[in-house]
């Protein structure tokens, strides 16, 4: 039998797959058209690659780190594949997941792109959904909601920086030659990232 | 859309297969990775290893061989190849002399080549790497992913290559690299957008009488859009830009490539090349070399790019220097 942490990437790996021509149309307004087929592919080989029955959930999502980055390739493939390796580190061990465990993960990897791909929040990236995301989630699970609630939240302010990414002009990435021309389009990562986090509230629902 | 393919997930793979079987006397395929390297080895030399998405033929394996690349890492069309593909292109490349990346500037490409040249290190192999930035189109900022690299990549392979092959040390080998990178810009257009397989559509679209100027390689849409007009006209535009960067002046000496980006007839590339030679002739710059054809491409797109390259005596020994590549033959 499966275990809920592969249940949950296999979850995550089917709506992004279910999303590629989406994510692919995205990119094709301001980068090079293959966000979708490249994420698709990667998280078809978690599918496939991530063994059904681990249930250390730091273990799991290393693996899964290391397989994106093997099979994504371009940008996403580093970036994802270290979002998900270092948020694994630090959940080693675990196979339950408190709102908190949940928190450092998303700490982790966010501090792991930045570092990775030299990005920071307003660059029209990924970061301008996972940064509110996580912000929103540590100030609900501060205050003593629970992680459910705080996740929905999370999702939300994720969803708002999708539409901030669509006024700002992208300074890193394919989409940074257009220069203003990036205005007024969504960015295809920061749209995935998000798609992942709403698959995660909904799993855990 | 009509495509010749057996089906888009194997294009990448079923293309080096044809490629060595249509060169076994110069390239091999690393088992089991899209790789390819020389197939007689590159004992006792500095190695220079590049790569990039597919999708560019006949860059990059096209280069393989004597004098200029030792190996070559295929990516998905359009999509820089995997940290694990390329460290597997680093070690089986790597003559004991140590390994020049050479790295198109894109986020995607410098990324997964310096996590692989991390792997190669931690190894003990000696990696150094050079990015190339010559795409004019693009504002440099250092605050942005800057200049993209293309078509003048092809001028560093061929020099730093030859530098490689004569005997150059690591270092001296990055030093011409960088010098040829200092001295390279290049700037290019389309008529027509193409289609990445997978993605089964046009990556933008033009209307019949209108250009876009400032495209890269990757099918991505430009810095410009505009009406059509001649071919004079487009290659004073991207001269124009080029010229702006203030290397190239009168009395200096260049190499000139005007490269095809897939779908253009070489007729009109030579009649694209008959003005830059106009144009550089009016302005009292030499012409070293010339090259005109299809060296750095994007599919079948319909367009090309101008490619100036300031030499010095060292530059251009190097750059004439004899190479025996499936792409590039020069004795």
């Amino acid at each position: 039998m499966s275990t809920k942490i592969y249940d949950c990437l296999k979850t995550i790996s089917e709506k992004i797959i279910e999303n590629k021509d989406f994510l692919t149309d995205l990119d094709r307004e301001i980068g090079d058209a293959d966000h979708g087929v490249n994420m698709a592919r990667g998280f078809q080989a978690v599918i496939e690659k991530v063994p059904e029955d681990e249930a250390d959930i730091g273990a799991a999502l290393k693996k899964t780190g290391m397989v994106l980055l093997s099979t994504v390739g371009g940008a996403s493939g580093p970036l994802y594949g270290t979002a998900f390796m270092d948020a694994g580190k630090v959940l080693a061990g675990k196979t339950e997941l408190t709102g908190a465990d949940f928190g450092a993960s998303l700490a982790a990897a966010i501090e792991g792109i930045k570092k990775r791909g030299h990005a920071e929040k307003g660059e029209k990236t990924m970061l301008d959904a996972l940064i509110p995301a996580y912000d929103a989630l540590s100030e609900k699970l501060s205050g003593g909601t629970d992680f459910s609630e705080a996740l929905d939240t999370a999702c939300q302010a994720a969803n708002e920086g999708i539409e901030y990414t669509k006024t700002i002009a992208a300074t890193k990435g394919r989409a940074s030659y257009l220069g203003d021309r990036s205005i007024g389009h969504q960015d295809p990562g920061a749209t995935s990232l998000t798609i992942i986090l709403e698959t995660i509230r909904d799993f855990l629902k | 859309m009509k495509k010749l393919i057996n089906g888009v997930d194997n294009i990448v793979d079923e293309m080096l297969e044809g490629m060595v079987a249509a060169y076994p006397q110069y390239v091999k395929r690393l088992d089991g990775f899209d790789v390819l390297v020389r197939a007689g080895g590159s004992k006792g030399k500095v190695a220079l290893v590049s790569g990039g998405g597919s999708g560019h033929e006949p860059a990059h394996g096209g280069y393989v061989g004597k004098g200029m690349l030792d190996g070559a890492i295929a990516g998905a069309v359009f999509t820089s190849p995997t940290p694990d593909q390329v460290y597997e292109a680093i070690k089986a490349a790597d003559g004991g002399k140590g390994v020049l990346l050479v790295i198109k500037n894109y986020t995607g490409d410098v990324m997964n080549f310096e996590m692989a040249a991390d792997m190669a290190r931690d190894e003990g192999i000696e990696v150094e790497q050079v990015i190339t930035a010559d795409d004019v189109a693009v504002e440099n900022s250092t605050w942005t992913t800057g200049r993209r690299g293309i078509a003048g990549t092809i001028f560093v392979h061929k020099i730093a290559g030859a530098c490689a092959e004569a005997g150059g040390s690591l270092a001296d080998v990055k030093r011409v690299a960088e010098k040829v990178i200092e001295n390279v810009r290049s700037m290019g257009m389309a008529i027509d957008a193409c289609t990445v397989p997978a993605a089964g559509k046009p990556s933008f679209d033009l209307a019949e009488d209108e250009i876009e100027i400032g495209i890269g390689i990757h099918g991505e849409p430009g810095v410009n859009r505009e009406k059509i007009s001649t071919v004079n006209d487009i290659a004073d535009k991207l001269l124009n830009k080029i010229f702006a960067e203030g290397i190239y002046n009168s009395g200096d000496e260049v190499a000139v490539m005007v490269n095809g980006m897939g779908g253009t007839p070489l007729m009109e590339l030579f009649v694209a090349n008959k003005h830059v030679k106009e144009v550089l002739d009016s302005k009292g710059i030499k012409i070293a070399k010339t090259l005109v054809g299809n060296y750095m491409t994007s599919l079948y797109m319909e367009g090309f790019s101008i490619t100036l390259l300031k030499v010095d005596d060292e530059l251009k020994k190097l750059l004439n220097a004899p190479a025996d590549t499936p792409a590039f033959v020069q004795v």
